[in-house]
This record gives structure tokens, sequence and C-alpha cells, in this order.
């Protein structure tokens, strides 16, 4: 009786909004801080990225049934010159794999011979990104791969071109991953040409990486090619990464102002490959940087 | 108050669902810096009409399903939407008779509010963004409003959820 009599005489009441406000807003700081300072919220972002993971596969959805049908009304002359391609490009790859097989001998009697630690040929499993948009503000991508699959933070992503970038997050059946092009992201590399190394950062524009700790007397040229040094832990060695575009030397400054862009095509892609580095420490890969 | 509450939350529950996936939909490059936040306003209008069942606590459930769906910190979005559904659940009654030129701005300045907390947030944890990005949503959300509360007062009014 009474409650609703003060239901009617003041129905904008609502009963202890601001302690409940307040409460909520106090747990939301400690979340952050907890998942920003040591990650230990895994297992409760799993858990939503449960009820997240229908939302996403509704809205992949309609984008794989548009591929599946491009797919089936592709017409015979099409298919014929795709297959064509197809077959001259399996010939080719073939030859060099022949060759690849006979270095990696050698390389291996070489090793052998140096009595260095065998490098375990890394495996690789493909995976699809899938048509959701994460962060705006950060150059993320959602992947079909999760944990269940043993996808782990930090694994590197390539494509048949080059590195695209690392995993950031695991969910069970998801995962999120940063691209190299993201302004927080930064990865070592080597010059392929004489083995110089550095590292690569994000800019955030797809087609450019900056190379901010060039010295000016370091022998780099437009056109080198970058590859993974694997010295992070976090990217296996060998991948290639990126092609030097400018180079410019500033006699005043330290380093010298070089840009390259990535060897894989970072927009573009859908079929992935993720590596699991048998030759890296698992345990020892780091996260991205923050800052 | 509660009578039937089950079935008057499914309708407000499945806006909710259709606001997350708008929130995820791939946009075109140039786009994605003027999506606008549906999940807010979505919140926003529920807790205009609905205060007592679309409170805070919903808002921060939500805020944690959308922390990760975009794969930020998580309880940054929590926080930004709990405390502007704080704001329009304190202002409801004022907000329902506004003018509609009156209920935009009260909209837009809800939305920066939120886009501020979040620029803040991201600020305190040291998360690298451009800054001028952040107020697109804010246009665009003011924008679509009036979009918003057709479609919204139409899923209220086809369930007789009005109060």
């Amino acid at each position: 009786m009474v409650n609703s009599r003060a239901n009617s005489s003041n129905p904008a009441r609502i009963p202890a909004l601001g302690i409940r406000v307040l409460l909520l807003m106090a747990m939301s700081i400690l979340l952050m801080v907890l998942d920003h300072r040591q990650n230990h919220l895994d297992a409760v972002r799993r858990a939503i990225g449960a009820a997240v993971y229908p939302i996403q596969v509704v809205v992949d959805a309609p984008f794989r049934l548009w591929e599946w049908l491009g797919e089936g009304v592709s017409d015979r002359d099409e298919l014929q010159l795709e297959l064509s391609r197809l077959q001259a490009e399996r010939l080719l790859t073939h030859a060099r794999l022949q060759r690849l097989t006979a270095l990696e001998a050698e390389n291996a009697r070489l090793r052998d011979l140096l009595e260095a630690r065998a490098q375990v040929r890394d495996e690789i499993r493909v995976a699809e990104i899938m048509a959701v948009d994460a962060n705006p503000y950060r150059h993320n991508i959602v992947i079909d791969i999760g944990s269940r699959e043993g996808a782990y933070d930090g694994q590197a992503i390539v494509d048949a071109a080059g590195v695209i970038g690392q995993i950031i997050e695991t969910g069970l059946t998801t995962s999120q991953a940063m691209l190299i092009s993201d302004p927080s992201h930064s990865l070592p590399v080597e010059v392929n040409r004489n083995g110089l190394r550095t590292i690569a950062s994000g800019t955030g524009e797809f087609g450019r990486l900056v190379l901010p700790f060039v010295t000016n007397n370091a022998d780099i040229q437009p056109g080198d090619l970058l590859v993974t040094s694997g010295l992070g832990g976090a990217f296996p060695s060998g991948y290639p990464v990126a092609v030097v575009e400018t180079v410019n030397r500033i006699p005043q400054e330290p380093f010298a102002d070089v840009t390259a862009v990535p060897a894989a095509a970072l927009e573009q892609v859908r079929e992935i490959m993720l590596i699991w580095g048998s030759s890296s420490d698992v345990e020892n890969n780091e996260e991205p940087s923050d800052e | 108050m509660s009578k039937g509450g089950g079935f008057q939350r499914l309708p407000v529950i499945v806006t909710i669902i259709f606001s997350l996936m708008l929130m995820v939909v791939p946009l075109p490059d140039w786009a994605t810096p003027y999506r606008p936040d549906w999940v807010a306003l979505t919140l926003i209008y529920w807790a205009m009409m609905m205060p007592r069942t679309w409170s805070v606590g919903s808002a921060w459930i939500i805020g944690m399903v959308l922390d990760v769906a975009q794969g930020t910190i998580l309880g940054q979005h929590a926080l930004a939407l709990c405390f502007i559904v704080f704001v329009t659940v304190r202002f409801h009654l004022l907000m329902r008779v506004f003018p509609m030129q009156q209920l935009a701005a009260t909209i837009f300045a809800i939305l920066a509010l939120y886009q501020f907390l979040l620029f803040w947030i991201n600020g305190v944890a040291g998360v690298n963004v451009p800054a001028v990005g952040y107020w697109g949503p804010v246009l665009t959300g003011t924008l679509i409003w009036p979009f918003v509360l057709i479609v919204l007062r139409g899923v209220r009014l086809r369930v007789h959820l009005g109060q």
C-alpha cells in the first residue's frame, strides 16, 4: 500500500540509483585495472565471448553466403581460366618446393656440423577472418579459431605473401588479432640482404610501416625485403614482413626516416595461416606493447 | 509493474541484440569512424521509457558484452554506458516531454559524454588512438536518433509496453 502510494506520488524516483551506479562504476574500474595490468580476466572474457559468438556468426553469415553464391554462379570459362592459372601456379610452387627440400636438408646438415639446435619446421593451420569489425580505433580483426583449436596469445598470423599480425586475445572459438599496421604494434625484423636488425612499427595506415630506429649510416635501401628476425620470441624467423619503400636520411637527426610497404595485403585477405612456432618458446611470447 | 515481465523483456532484448550486431557489421574503411553508437542510443531510449526495468545494471552487463565484442579493456564500455544510462534515468521524465530539438541537443550531450569517458579511459590506459575520430559517432548518433526513436517507439507500442 505504502509502496504504491510512493510510486504514484513520485514516479521519477528509482530506488538506490545513485548507490547502484557508484558500485557498478567502482566495479568497472576494478575490472579495468585487473584486465589492463595483469591479464587475470581471461576466463571472464572467454565466458562473455561465448555469448558474443552467435552475434558474430549471424553478422558474418550473409557475407559467407554471398561468397558461396558467387562461387556457385561463376561461369565455366571463368572457372577454366582460374583452373589453368592455379595449375600453372602449382607447377611453379612445386618446382620451388623441390629446391626448398634440398635446401632444408642441406641446412640441417650444416646445422649438424655447427652443432646448432635443430630448427623444427613450423606447424601451420588455415583460418578465416570473420566479416566482423572489432575496435574501430585499432587495426584488429576477428578470426574463426580459438583456444579450443590451440590458438594462444601472441601467436603469429601470416598469409601467402607475408606476416599479417598476431593474436592478442583468444576466445573459445574466435580470437582477436592485431595487424602489424596498428599504431601500437611493433615487431623485430631484419633486412634479408644483409641481416641488419631493426624494428618495424605500424602507422595506422594499411599500406605503410615505419622503421623508426635505423641509423643514418645503416646499409638499407628502397626495395630491401624485411623478414622477421625471430628475436622477440613471438614471431618465428624468416617470414617476409615488408619491402622498404623510401629511405630519407636527415643529416641532423640520429635516425633516418624509413618507410616500408607490408608484403601481405592487410585489408584484402580472407584466408590466413596461424603458425605454431616450434622453435620459439611459447611461454615466453610477449604482449604487444600498449604504450 | 513486473506483471508479465518475461514477455515484456523479450522484445527489448531483441532490439539490444540487434544494436550489438550493428556495432560489429563491417563497414568500408572511410565509414568506420562514423559508425553511430547503436547500443548507447538503444539503451538511452529504453532507460528513458522504462527506467525501472532497464537501468544501470543492464547497461553494465551489456557494456561488458560490448567490451568483449570490440576487444577493448574489460569494463571500459561498461563504465561509460552505466554512467550515461544513469544520467538518462535521472532526467527521464524531463526527456520524455522535451520537444524534438531539445531532446536532440540532450542526446548530443549524452553521446559526447559517452565518447569522452571512452576517450579518457583510453588515455589513462595508454591506448594509442586518434582523438579526432572520436567525435564522428556523436554527430552521426544525434542525426540518426530520430529514426531510432521511431523504430523503438514502434516496438514499444506494438507489444503494449507503454506505461
